[in-house]
């Protein structure tokens, strides 16, 4: 037995007190070639292709860091060669060719083939495998493999495959390692042959990653970079703040003001890709074409950027934000409140005899949501509509959705980090799609036939001609592109990525 | 008798069990909100959905589900997390040693806190210093968890940084250990620069839970304390010549502490509720911060594991206050 007199466990309480107090502690956290992240999100699965976290654009960063995608994408959301370092269709675009890169090895230093990534795409393509994407991995099959050229059939077109491959679940996994370990292995002992590898992992706490000496990109800045998954806004704030962290994302505007002239740290705040929209599901009153016409002319995003987003954002008129392929600048659609009213008197109301109906949000979901759909539920109401505010999961939102049960108005936020139309216009307004709010013939005519469009510069000015109808219809509430605050460390570099996420690997660097 | 009690309570517990696990698994497909909708890419098909909860089990009837899924967890099998991709089991087991620690260190900081505070409360009765440590615990007993965690946020990690924010140890240093009870192992290890950085990582949490606690155990323990400071068994130790010392915790403390104990350990299970918040604020990575991404993320098995594992602990505990008290009141042990 021990014998501990008061005196020893007295001289023993202090110093473990001292050692809690202990200011070298930080030390260790902000150390010269480690970079400590506080991120807004956990990473909950290492397999980038397979379940909820494959979709999930917020945790790409971290994905991107150890694992590579098929092809690359550059902070202006451009295309740039990834594991392939070409690719393509052949004329009649019955075929794709795409190039492998050489001298890539995985974590484990085996090399990276070409039947990697046969064997990804064949994976991620099996309809019963868990990839809430397969329907664009199954367009093409048959795979050859020639030297470091692979090619396969066409089964289906569609334009943006390649876009895909740089995007959600387009990763390269080890085909022989993950046979091997099997899935449950896999998520023990991840490896890629992205910049970083997995050296530590506490769900729910963090993830360490150590620089990868053979990166074929060159080896990156820092030796370490740990993710700690800090979600709540106002724990983030503090880990900048005090400095046990080196950079931050996803603050509240109001801090991200206060802070990013603070001594010793800075900011960057620009818009991403993710955009605002009110979501319109005809059937009673939305089927009024004045009435979805004042609820968009009413509507002053201008305001609500300046006002409620501190001027972080970009009012937007259709589906596409400024950065994305089919953006179309002479699509306005004008705040007039003279003209909502004018239509709604048209309709047979007015402020004193309002149309009425429910508009759905979330609330802390998005920055501001609630107060946005608060500010717009005020701004309709001065011309003659009363809308009665909802609020809901996001989960609920999703369900809802893709039953086509929500209700008249519903808010939302979309991202499309690809920038492509069908990604944004197509999959939200295509009423054969489940994220779809709007439902009309119509409409799915103009849209159908741009899905297998092989003439890419039509297949734009197609989309750009969909968006122009849309407004003119007042299908869907276009609100604003958001933008994303970081802060950082003065002694950092840090690169906005229009895509939203922060790749260390390349995106940050010593100032 | 204490081997009957014990008996009794697991039978009950087990029928507890059983109805907790019905009801979850009914309210969670009830409630809008499903894991497939989820996830599915806006360009997805009634085909690629259908396949998807297919993979996921999630096609099959109702009762289909519940039966595989209750077959499972007889034999301990809860199934694998959609968002972990991992067994369930497997992730309760990682996840629940961290949240134990915290809940235990919150309990010993409550019990030790209030404890003090009562006993000094009650040597002090009738004075100024009683009126202030009423004051004080009005305070205490006003500001709920999470509250508090703000405000030690803001105290000790903003304002003076002295304490680490987030996490349950520095990532250098999470290396070694051969189970996931990290502080008592770096304790029972000697390794207390590594017992050091874990408990400056788990002070603001603890604290956070442990003072509510606290606040419960003072007033209860110092009305328990006043009261039994005016028995005839007092009486007599103070015509003794005992110091008031001697007296409140050599006479009245013992009598006092039932009623107390069995309200803490009540408070207890509040308490291990309380973590879900703590822990998320502070990002620690127990089961509580599991249990907020399960929810979002509609995690059927994960959700399912959780609350009956929530469950069970919160029956074990109340049987161990069960049994706590029956071993310290003689009436009730041989009742």
């Amino acid at each position: 037995m021990f014998n501990v007199t008061r005196r020893q466990a007295f001289a023993a309480s202090g110093g473990l007190l001292a050692t809690l107090l202990a200011p070298q502690r930080f030390a260790l956290a902000a150390a010269g070639n480690t970079l400590n992240i506080a991120y807004n999100l956990p990473l909950p699965s290492f397999d980038p292709d397979v379940g909820p976290s494959s979709v999930n654009p917020t945790i790409q960063a971290m994905y991107r860091s150890i694992f590579d995608q098929y092809i690359g994408q550059k902070p202006n959301l451009a295309f740039e060669p990834g594991l392939l370092t070409a690719w393509g269709w052949n004329d009649d675009k019955t075929k794709v060719w795409m190039d492998v890169r050489e001298n890539v090895v995985w974590h484990d230093g085996t090399p990276f083939t070409p039947e990697d990534v046969i064997w990804s795409i064949q994976r991620e393509a099996k309809p019963d495998g868990g990839n809430p994407v397969s329907f664009i991995w199954a367009g093409i099959d048959s795979f050859k493999v020639d030297g470091k050229r692979i090619t396969a059939d066409v089964k289906q077109y569609d334009p943006v495959i390649f876009k895909w491959m740089a995007f959600l679940t387009g990763y390269v996994l080890p085909k022989a390692y993950f046979e091997k370990v099997g899935p449950q292995g896999f998520e023990k002992a991840p490896i890629g042959t992205g910049p970083y590898m997995v050296d530590a992992y506490e769900g729910n706490a963090y993830l360490r990653l150590k620089a990868n000496p053979k990166y074929w990109g060159g080896k990156p800045a820092f030796e370490t970079v740990v993710f700690k998954f800090v979600p709540d806004a106002t724990s983030r704030v503090a880990e900048i703040e005090s400095g046990s962290s080196d950079i931050t994302l996803e603050v509240p505007y109001e801090e991200y003001d206060r802070l990013k002239g603070k001594a010793g740290l800075q900011g960057v705040c620009t818009p991403i890709s993710d955009i605002a929209q009110i979501f319109i599901t005809n059937g009673g009153v939305m089927d009024d074409k004045n009435v979805r016409l004042a609820m968009c002319h009413a509507v002053d995003k201008e305001a609500i950027v300046k006002r409620l987003l501190r001027g972080y954002g970009v009012p937007i008129a259709t589906l596409e934000a400024p950065e994305y392929a089919a953006f179309d600048p002479s699509i306005k659609v004008a705040y007039d409140p003279a003209l909502a009213a004018k239509l709604l008197a048209a309709s047979g109301y007015s402020k004193e005899k309002p149309v009425k109906f429910t508009i759905q949000t979330t609330r802390g979901f998005k920055p501001k949501d609630y107060e946005t759909v608060q500010a717009i539920v005020g701004m309709w109401r001065n011309v003659g509509i009363e809308a009665n505010i909802e609020i809901y999961e996001i989960a609920k939102h999703f369900e809802l959705r893709m039953t086509h049960k929500l209700a008249p108005a519903a808010f939302y936020n979309w991202g499309n980090a690809i920038g492509d139309p069908t990604t944004s216009t197509g999959f939200a307004m295509f009423s054969k799609s489940p994220h779809s709010a709007w439902h009309s013939d119509d409409l799915d005519a103009k849209i159908g036939p741009l899905w297998g469009e092989k003439d890419e510069a039509k297949r734009i000015q197609g989309w750009k001609d969909v968006d122009r109808y849309i407004a003119e219809q007042g299908y869907i509430l276009p609100l604003l592109q958001y933008a994303q605050p970081i802060l950082y460390k003065s002694d950092l570099k840090v690169i906005p990525n229009i895509s939203g996420a922060l790749q260390p690997a390349s995106l940050v660097s010593k100032a | 008798m204490l081997l009957a009690i014990v008996v009794n309570r697991l039978a009950m517990a087990l029928v507890t069990l059983a109805g907790v696990a019905v009801v979850v698994f009914v309210l969670l497909r009830v409630v809008p909100g499903d894991p497939v909708a989820m996830m599915i890419s806006p360009g997805a098909g009634p085909a690629d959905i259908a396949a998807l909860k297919a993979h996921y089990g999630l096609d099959a009837p109702l009762l289909t589900q519940f039966w595989i899924w209750i077959k499972g967890v007889v034999t301990g099998d809860f199934g694998i997390s959609i968002t972990l991709h991992v067994y369930v089991t497997e992730v309760l087991a990682s996840r629940l040693p961290a949240t134990i620690e915290l809940a235990v260190l919150a309990l010993i900081v409550a019990v030790i806190l209030g404890g003090g505070i009562a006993v000094a409360g009650t040597l002090m009765r009738r004075t100024v210093g009683e009126a202030a440590i009423d004051g004080l615990n009005s305070i205490l007993l006003a500001v709920p968890d999470f509250i508090w965690a703000l405000a030690l946020v803001l105290i000790f990690a903003v304002a003076l940084p002295v304490l680490p924010l987030t996490g349950r140890i520095d990532p250098a240093l999470a290396q070694g250990f051969a189970t996931k009870f990290y502080l008592a192992e770096s304790i029972i290890t000697f390794r207390f620069a590594v017992a050091g950085n874990i408990a400056s990582h788990m002070a603001m949490p603890t604290l956070a839970l442990a003072l509510p606690l606290a606040a419960v155990i003072v007033r209860l323990l110092k009305q328990s304390l006043k009261e039994a400071m005016v028995q005839d068994y007092v009486l007599l130790a103070r015509i003794k010549g005992f110091r008031e010392l001697h007296l409140v915790l050599q006479e009245a403390l013992r009598n006092a502490v039932g009623p107390t104990l069995a309200l803490t350990g009540v408070q207890f299970t509040f308490l291990i509720g309380g973590t879900v918040i703590v822990e998320r604020i502070f990002a620690y990575p127990g089961i509580g911060n599991l249990a907020i991404d399960a929810v979002i993320n509609r995690d059927f098995p994960l959700i399912q594991g959780l609350v009956l594992l929530f469950g069970l602990i919160f029956i074990l505990i109340n049987i161990g206050v069960d049994l706590t008290v029956a071993t310290l009141n003689p009436r009730l042990r041989h009742a």
